[in-house]
């Protein structure tokens, strides 16, 4: 039954929905809205249940969209059209000329959020910036376990190991020191996880030691205070009133749990969503022509790939690696899941990045030579090996599942016999970390522009115990090439270092890159000032619902 | 009266008894550790001598503490969620019952009375029509008629919504679970507005249980209007010349209606599992979409006791009902009279 349920409703819903384009279509939804004083807000369909409501804790996307902009502020921010740093929480910031001492100059009179559960009695300062920051930096802090202790996003960089020490020069200024030079270090405190907490909210949970629920019934400077959360239902917020960039002005956000990418799509058709999370790429061109229905459409800073434990045998060897990445046809991969929305990886990075390079060499489609390949490694004929697929739908992958078949058809063909495997996705990423995988189609949504933002997280030695490195591959030389790479101010000198990166990626094949893809944003018409963000989760603090469009009546004879 | 009810009390008692005996051997079955299954593992970390006494003793000692804590309604700890069981589904509960309510409201009000004119026009053409539909109302899959109501309804005319009792944007405080009894009793300024939408939310789900439901209730008072206009004193009444009017509510509306009632608690399981059916695809948040989760999930404590709620609440009702029945109508009872 409810297999039925979620195998045809997308192929009942399609057509219909095309159908429906050719109707009038009368939106008695708002019309009756507009009878009484019902209230106003933004609904948001967002695809599951965020694991905390802080992102320092968790990389998964669903975390941070619920909270990083939301909730919370952070010292710096990107601009989303440049990608530049501006400031934020910080109002101004110095670098030494050593490139390792950075002052901050914080904002003066940020209030926290007033809710039922804490009411701020002073306003932001240095302590807040010393306790988020502590929090994931300092194991002693007695922050530091609650709610699991993982940092994943830090632990992945290593940043909590880069930097010397964090000190407080008066209420409003902190110098952060640097053990050497990292000329990404202002980017990742720009990115979703590095949020700033309250620290007399701690102190207040530590007092009757409710430490836990400091990532539950959160408190930040964002535009959107926490009021209610419901797993798999709602997540409800209220305008922050005394939000230093000026109050938001949709009077609640509404974050209505749809897990099924074409439930999402019809509440959308049926107005009871304003925008919806990862549209399936199957359906945008269904959505184009829906009307009162926005596509937005922006290439992506994501690669989507296919990663080998190479922890594990036979896939410690690189032949073996190269072999099974030629028995694979990149194309028609392309073109059976990512429906033209995406274009083909030859590398990690994606080629709108300035450290992408042209000329590397990538493997190319030969089954026969991949036999070949096999046989040299010894490899018997029908070697058993899993393929983790990933069970949630992302631009970078948007059918994990569907593309594991067709690979499995492929391996097939040289006589390699997979299993697909899959799991919650909660339980598949904790699997993965552990490294019981074979292989994975997995990926990542840079979360700055930064090249080292793929680098580092997905191939670095470090990012093996931290969970982000699926193919658990250490290449000391890679390894030395990209933290050599982070020293180096010098923009061309950095690219030439990721050549010779990309290359050892090339040879070696820890992964196979298969796609970027475009990112989209689908909303409601009346829906404005909500725009794609590329470094990073979705922010909702400009966005605005139109009036609705009173329905002329034209009855008492009115011309 | 006294024997049907001391009846109807033990077989209630011992039903129960082996649901719970069931339900306590679902934790073996499942995969995993059984304490953990029965519990919840923060259960555990609350009620260390408990556990600890359970563990150390045998398997009847075990259920002996078992039925304890069901009856202080500590029904243990989801893996899901953290949350404590018992208070959550009984936050499910009523949504679950007010849309079997209104369903079978819906499915009684009409059914009855088209079923009655069915019958009084037993054979003619009225007859054949609706005996035709309630063909085509009966054999259609529930799953399948909610879809199509949500393909037309929903997405093709957008007269109305498709998931959910309400819209977000209402924030109407939990006190029964009822959904239009909590809008009434909330001070909310909106009360008119959201008191609408939730209508508007209730239609179609509450369609879509009642459309089976109505099909057999029509069907079965008919059949037995039919019966009825056939016996003797129906005739013998027409003959002694009594106006048509008074034959109709001294004699046939009682005794064709007494059928009926043993046939609404034959239904009561049909309605709850199509209720379960239909939450789950209108998002509907009730104790049928919760479990169906709760499976997806692997959430054993979560299963246990939610099927163990929804089997009392089948076997408690459909007890009832058939006990009323049968203190309604005496004939009905075949150990009473049975015995010469």
């Amino acid at each position: 039954m409810i297999r039925f349920h979620k195998l045809f409703t997308p192929v009942i819903f399609l057509p219909i929905l095309w159908l429906s384009g050719c109707g009038p279509s009368h939106d008695i939804q708002q019309q009756h809205l507009s009878d009484s004083i019902a209230p106003d807000g933004v609904i948001y369909c967002s695809e599951g249940n965020p694991s905390y409501l802080n992102p320092q804790l968790d990389t998964s996307s669903t975390t941070s969209d619920v909270s990083s902009h939301q909730i919370y502020s952070r010292l710096l921010d990107f601009d989303e059209q440049t990608g530049r740093i501006q400031p934020a929480l910080a109002s101004s910031w110095l670098v030494s000329s050593d490139g390792l001492t950075y002052t901050f100059q914080l904002r003066r009179n940020v209030e926290f959020h007033q809710t039922e559960y804490f009411q701020p009695t002073r306003s932001f300062n240095a302590d807040d910036v010393l306790f988020s920051f502590d929090r994931w930096i300092n194991p002693s802090h007695p922050y530091h376990e609650v709610n699991g202790g993982s940092y994943p996003y830090f632990d992945s960089l290593n940043l909590a190991e880069k930097i010397q020490s964090i000190k407080r020069i008066n209420g409003y200024r902190i110098e952060i020191s640097l053990f050497e030079r990292d000329s990404s270090f202002l980017a990742n405190l720009a990115t979703d996880f590095a949020v700033i907490l309250s620290a007399e909210y701690a102190d207040m949970l530590a007092v009757d030691n409710r430490q836990s629920q400091i990532d539950f019934y959160p408190i930040g400077t964002g535009p959107f205070k926490f009021d209610a959360y419901q797993k798999n239902q709602f997540i409800r917020f209220l305008p922050h009133l005394g939000y230093w960039r000026g109050v938001p002005q949709s009077a609640q956000l509404i974050y209505d749990i749809t897990p099924s990418s074409a439930i999402r799509f019809a509440k959308l058709v049926t107005g009871e969503c304003d925008t919806i999370a990862y549209p399936s790429q199957a359906e945008i061109d269904v959505m184009r022509a829906t009307p009162n229905i926005v596509v937005e459409e922006e290439p992506g800073l994501n690669v989507g790939f296919w990663a080998f434990n190479t922890s594990k045998p036979p896939f410690d060897q690189p032949i073996v690696r190269r072999a099974l990445a030629m028995a694979i046809d990149k194309n028609s991969i392309l073109d059976a899941i990512y429906f033209n929305s995406a274009s083909r990886a030859r590398s990690l990075i994606p080629p709108s990045s300035w450290a992408y390079n042209s000329s590397i060499k990538e493997v190319s489609y030969n089954p026969i030579k991949a036999k070949e390949l096999l046989n040299q490694a010894n490899i018997p004929a029908g070697f058993k090996m899993t393929l983790w697929a990933m069970p949630v739908v992302r631009a970078y992958n948007p059918n994990a599942k569907r593309m594991a078949q067709l690979i499995k058809n492929y391996l097939a063909a040289v006589d390699v016999d997979v299993t697909v495997v899959t799991y919650d996705w909660h339980a598949f990423r904790d699997k993965l970390s552990q490294g019981e995988h074979d292989s994975v189609l997995i990926g990542w949504s840079a979360d700055n522009g930064d090249p080292d933002n793929f680098y580092r997280p997905l191939l670095s030695c470090e990012a093996i115990p931290s969970g982000t490195n699926r193919a658990m591959w250490c290449n000391t030389e890679f390894n030395a090439l990209i933290n050599a790479a982070i020293r180096i101010p010098d923009v061309d000198l950095r690219a030439s270092l990721y050549a010779k990166a990309n290359n050892i990626i090339a040879h070696d094949i820890p992964l196979v890159p298969i796609a970027h893809a475009n990112r989209y944003q689908v909303k409601a018409h009346s829906i404005k000032g909500l725009s794609i963000n590329p470094y990073g989760s979705i922010r909702f603090e400009n966005v605005v619902k139109a009036p609705k469009v009173q329905q002329i009546d034209n009855q008492d004879g009115h011309p | 009266m006294i024997n049907t009810l001391f009846r109807f009390l033990n077989l209630t008692f011992i039903t129960l008894c082996i649901l719970v005996v069931l339900s306590f051997a679902l934790a073996y079955f499942f995969p995993g550790d059984t304490w953990l299954n029965l519990f919840g593992a923060e259960f555990i970390q609350d009620q260390p001598t408990l556990m600890l006494v359970a563990e150390q003793t045998n398997v009847l000692m075990a259920f002996w503490y078992y039925i304890q804590a069901l009856l202080e309604g500590e029904w243990g700890v989801s893996f899901a969620t953290g949350n404590a069981l018992y208070p959550e589904i009984m936050r499910l509960l009523p949504a679950t019952l007010e849309l079997s309510l209104y369903a079978i409201t819906i499915a009684l009000v009409l059914g009855i009375p088209l079923g009655f004119i069915a019958g009084m026009q037993y054979h003619k053409k009225i007859d054949n029509i609706f005996m035709s539909s309630s063909m085509v109302m009966y054999s259609f899959p529930v799953f399948w008629l909610a879809l199509l109501l949500i393909l037309i309804v929903s997405l093709q005319a957008q007269w109305l919504p498709m998931s959910g009792r309400l819209s977000l944007l209402f924030d109407i405080p939990h006190r029964t679970g009822f959904i239009l009894l909590d809008i009434w009793l909330s001070d909310v300024s909106y009360k008119q507005a959201a008191l609408y939408d939730a209508l508007q939310h209730l239609i179609l789900p509450t369609l879509s249980v009642s459309f089976i439901a109505f099909a057999v209730f029509l069907r079965t008072t008919r059949r037995s209007v039919a019966d009825v206009l056939q016996t003797e004193y129906i005739k013998c009444a027409q003959t002694r010349g009594l106006p048509s009017s008074t034959i109709f509510f001294r004699h046939v509306l009682r005794n064709a209606l007494l059928p009926v009632l043993p046939l609404l608690a034959l239904q009561i399981s049909t309605l709850m599992t199509n209720v379960m059916i239909v939450e789950t695809i209108f998002s509907w948040p009730g104790i049928g979409d919760w479990l169906i989760q709760a499976i997806y999930e692997r959430d054993f404590p979560a299963i246990r006791a939610g099927m163990l709620l929804v089997a009392m609440v089948v076997v408690v009702m459909t007890l009832s009902l058939e006990c009323l029945s049968q203190m309604i109508d005496p004939t009905r009872d075949r150990f009473a009279y049975a015995r010469h």
